[in-house]
């Protein structure tokens, strides 16, 4: 695999041909923020939080999906970038009840981390105030719509690494829900396997551990890539 | 690729399975022929329901959260039978700018029906529609699959009420 | 079928036809049709019997007129009499007429309206005239001759080379050159290739493709043909909305009998070439007009696009190279391989060449559907084709492109209408539809009803659109219930930019487009609705003090 070179904030980075701009980055201690992203599955590019400004482009970049390239000049924390980000922040969190104090990921979760990093103390918007349900039907884990900013992680995860596909997105636009099977209520569902892996790349406290309390859902983020990896050495071996 | 082994049973002995099965059949049993699938159980049945869902999504070989999802994300696919009668109002802008705005408004006022629902008899059904290119007709109503344009929005009104009490 | 048996086929069908001494056409399309027309056909097929006059004048259907609010309409061959809001009562009368050689003035239309002399017809050249369910009819009138030449010739790159000096580009919307495009599929080495035909026409106002495919399927199935030769394709779709049920059934016809011809099908015309195409349905979503969200819905999808790169052209279908071209676009290919690619690029201005077709609607006096020269005022086409806004009313502005357009207002109305002179206005050229809008609508409540329809056809997928469109559309409804403050201004304008900038596809990045045209162009009638707001007229005095 040949090397390139690019400059990312003025620093210049050598990178592998094929990696993502996102993947380049993170190596070089250039943190991008991202929401839909999770190592080990599809990149989707659907949050947009991880956008980037590229030299001889009007056009932002999700540094997520797009490929490193030699001699591209990227810039990651520009204000205008900043400022995108932020309300893009503050539409999620008038999307739905995002009600922190209460929640059991308080303190550890990615959208509340991102929220104190772009500094919103207030949301510009009208809340929407959705009327969602909370499925607590299956043995151990528990949904909580209000909390669900529709990532697809859990989709993603569900369908690549356990294969169940349990989960998917019922109707579209500002109607669009996290879904297992027929839509039916998660204890229902017989595709599911009870692997967990779901709620723990949920980047909210929408996907949780039933019993705990405030704060008490700590997501372990090693799991998945953690799997992917074991994966690929098992394969090379074979 | 995952051999199908089983051969799901038709849900009923409703001989308009077989028209889905055909429609299947034609795409070979492939993934990508599930909208043509829905569109068919549309066409058969009116609506595409759950046991329609569960049946195409065994014998497609596909996962039923991506069935639902599918069904769920396109606006055609109803999921509850239709009444007696339907009625589409073109919302397009040169319907819109010519009154079929205050048909829908009239509609929810007088009705009681938002686009989907049904009146309680089960006499009409209301669909919003999106353009459907008739604009030289504007402003467009479709009753039963037939456009009726340019009329005033009293004319539009009257139509309506007498589709509604219409015994046939 | 080789260019001989071609020429044959129309010269059999030619001779036929010169035996009548009139003949009559009705137009077949949706208009048309919903005010009855087939019905009139019938009729008038009965009084000629009835009359015995079968030998001497035939009634056959054809495409869309362009005139829509003025149907059904009827045009009388060789004399060229137009009548237009004919009945099946008037049947018998007509063709007493036609018998005495006079015209039935009551019914007249007149054909020297700038409606029919300022046209110029490229993509639409048969519509009106072919009968757009006769395979035999389309050949009469030269078709397939331009894919047999191209199949004959075997030199792909001689047919790219045309398209690309023809400087046509893609008329459903962007305007990206469709020599380019094809050129990138056509260059790349892995196979199989796709091809396809986007029929997904959702701007509402917009009736372009579905008035080319009832009009005259088989020059889109030439032009995918011949779009296939050269990029290397043998598999085709066509896309077209499920809204669309007449268009479907004459695709469906023609693609049938084309393969009946062997214009479609293995070995065409006795070369190597196959080339099959399959009709896929759209079932009502706008976003699979965009390329990527269209490739997922044919594949069985959620109609949810990806981002780009990759291209289609590079991943497409089932990651294979794909090649898609708009129905209009494509109607447009066998023409230009048949008069050469200058012959197309003569007409136009700047690096907009040839002709477009433009749905007009709303608060025109003649609704309809026209084709004119690249370059053309839009006052000419405003004012002179269509006859200027009805019932004594002012125009206020001209909306193009849809939910992804702009409003145009009154005083740019001497503009020249190209990609680049719409783009300037902050309105786009988009598919093709063209709404009048007059004095007596509110712009704000326009913006707010395109809003609405984009929020409602937003996938989901990203945020920006899907939340974004919804806050957009509640800023807009405060304006129009006179509940809106300076500060929801600032607002509207900050969400309008990140929605355009971060949206991940062309619906959420030209969805802001008409509140950012009207902002523009009647900021006026915003600073009003503020006005009418008591808090905040309270509020604006206490910050001038």
């Amino acid at each position: 695999m040949s090397e390139i070179q690019l400059t990312i904030n003025g620093q210049a980075i050598k990178a592998a041909e094929g990696e993502t701009i996102l993947e380049t980055a993170r190596a070089n201690g250039i943190d991008i923020p991202t929401l839909c992203h999770q190592e080990g599955v599809t990149p989707t590019g659907a949050c947009r939080m991880c956008l980037v400004e590229l030299d001889g482009t009007n056009k932002l970049l999700p540094s997520c999906v797009t490929r490193a390239a030699d001699g591209m000049v990227i810039r990651t924390d520009t204000e205008k970038l900043k400022r995108y980000r932020r309300t893009i922040l503050e539409l999620l969190f008038a999307e739905r009840n995002h009600t922190c104090a209460v929640c059991v990921s308080n303190g550890h979760c990615e959208l509340q981390s991102q929220a104190q990093a772009h500094k919103i103390d207030h949301v510009n918007f009208d809340y929407r105030n959705p009327q969602l349900i909370v499925d607590l039907s299956h043995e151990r884990f528990g949904i909580d719509h209000n909390r669900c900013i529709l990532c697809g992680r859990c989709v993603r995860v569900c369908d690549e690494i356990e294969g169940a596909h349990t989960r998917d997105m019922r109707n579209r636009g500002i109607a669009t829900l996290i879904i297992t099977d027929f839509d039916q209520s998660w204890g229902e569902a017989s595709s599911c396997t009870n692997c967990g892996k779901c709620v723990e790349v949920c980047p909210t406290g929408a996907l949780f551990i039933k019993g705990l309390g405030a704060g008490e859902m700590v997501k372990n983020h090693e799991l998945v890539p953690g799997l992917v990896n074991t994966r690929e050495v098992v394969h090379a071996k074979n | 690729m995952i051999k199908q082994t089983l051969t799901p049973a038709f849900p009923s002995d409703d001989k308009r399975w077989r028209i889905v099965e055909t429609a299947m059949k034609r795409s070979n049993y492939q993934a990508d022929a599930l909208i043509e699938t829905l569109h068919a159980v549309q066409e058969a049945f009116g609506f595409v329901d759950e046991s329609a869902m569960q049946f195409v999504s065994a014998r497609l070989n596909l996962p039923a959260s991506k069935v639902y999802g599918v069904a769920t994300f396109y606006n055609l696919f109803q999921m509850k039978p239709a009444g007696e009668h339907t009625l589409s109002v073109c919302t397009g802008t040169a319907c819109h700018v010519k009154g079929n705005d205050q048909i829908v408004e009239f509609l929810r006022e007088e009705y009681g029906l938002n686009p989907g629902d049904t009146t309680p008899d089960g006499k009409l059904s209301f669909i919003g529609a999106r353009c459907v290119g008739a604009c030289g007709l504007a402003p467009v109503l479709i009753f039963d699959g037939k456009i009726v344009g340019k009329l005033s929005v009293d004319e539009m009104k009257q139509k309506i009420r007498e589709w509604v009490n219409d015994e046939s | 079928m080789n260019l001989d048996t071609l020429t044959l086929v129309s010269e059999q069908y030619s001779d036929e036809l010169a035996n009548y001494h009139h003949l009559i056409h009705i137009c077949a399309g949706t208009g048309c049709t919903s005010a009855n027309s087939m019905e009139l056909l019938d009729r008038l097929n009965e009084v000629i019997k009835s009359k015995g006059l079968q030998d001497v004048i035939l009634a056959k259907m054809v495409g869309c007129m362009g005139l829509c609010a003025e149907g059904p309409v009827v045009n009388i061959l060789p004399d060229d009499i137009l009548y237009r809001q004919v009945t099946p009562e008037d049947a018998e009368e007509i063709i007493d007429h036609l018998v005495r050689n006079e015209v039935l003035e009551r019914l007249r239309l007149d054909t020297h309206l700038p409606f029919f002399t300022r046209q110029q017809k490229t993509a639409l050249v048969n519509s009106g005239i072919v009968n757009p369910e006769s395979i035999e009819d389309y050949i009469a009138h030269g078709g397939y001759k331009a894919l047999l030449k191209v199949l004959t010739q075997g030199d792909r790159l001689a047919a790219l080379e045309e398209i690309k000096r023809s400087g046509l580009r893609g008329r459903g919307g962007a305007g990206f050159s469709t020599g380019m495009k094809w050129q990138f599929v056509y260059e790349k080495s892995n196979s199989p290739k796709y091809v396809i035909c986007n029929a997904d026409e959702g701007d509402p106002g917009a009736f372009m493709d579905r008035s080319i495919i009832e009009s005259d399927p088989h020059s889109v199935i030439e032009g995918m043909a011949i779009a296939a030769y050269v990029v290397g394709a043998e598999k085709g779709f066509i896309y077209v909305r499920a809204e669309y049920p007449l268009a479907i059934k004459r695709l469906r016809k023609a693609i049938r009998e084309a393969t009946k011809h062997n214009l479609l099908g293995t070995g065409i015309s006795g070369t190597g070439f196959n080339f099959e195409i399959d009709l896929r349905l759209g079932a009502g979503a706008f976003v699979c007009g965009e390329e990527t969200a269209l490739m997922q819905s044919v594949m069985g999808n959620r109609g949810n696009p990806m981002p780009r790169p990759p291209f289609p052209a590079e991943k497409g279908l089932w990651s294979q190279p794909t090649l898609i071209n708009n129905v209009e676009t494509l109607a447009n290919v066998p023409r230009i391989i048949e008069k050469g690619g200058d012959w197309f690029a003569s007409t136009g201005v700047g690096k907009s060449k040839g002709t477009k077709v433009f749905a007009l609607s709303g608060k025109i006096t003649h609704t309809g559907l026209i084709e004119v020269p690249m370059g053309i005022t839009l006052r000419e086409i405003i004012e002179e084709i269509g006859g200027g806004v009805p019932g004594g009313r002012k125009l206020k502005a001209v909306q193009t492109g849809g939910p992804s357009g702009g409003c145009i207002p009154a005083e740019y109305l001497d503009t020249q209408v190209s990609y680049e002179a719409l783009n300037e206005l902050g309105a786009i050229m988009g598919s093709g539809g063209m709404i009048v809008i007059d004095d007596s609508s509110s712009m704000i409540e326009l913006a707010r009803y395109f809003m609405e329809f984009s929020m409602d056809e937003s996938c989901g997928k990203c945020i920006p659109c899907r939340a974004g469109t919804a806050q957009i559309h509640n800023l807009l409804s405060l304006f129009v219930e006179g509940k809106a403050t300076e500060n929801d201004l600032e607002k509207l304008e900050e969400l309008c930019e990140v929605v355009c900038n971060t949206s991940l596809c062309g619906l959420g990045q030209n969805a802001p487009n008409p509140v950012i045209s009207t902002l523009k162009y009647f900021r006026n009638e915003y600073i009003e609705a503020i006005r009418r707001n008591p808090d905040a007229v309270e509020r604006m005095e206490i910050n001038h003090e």
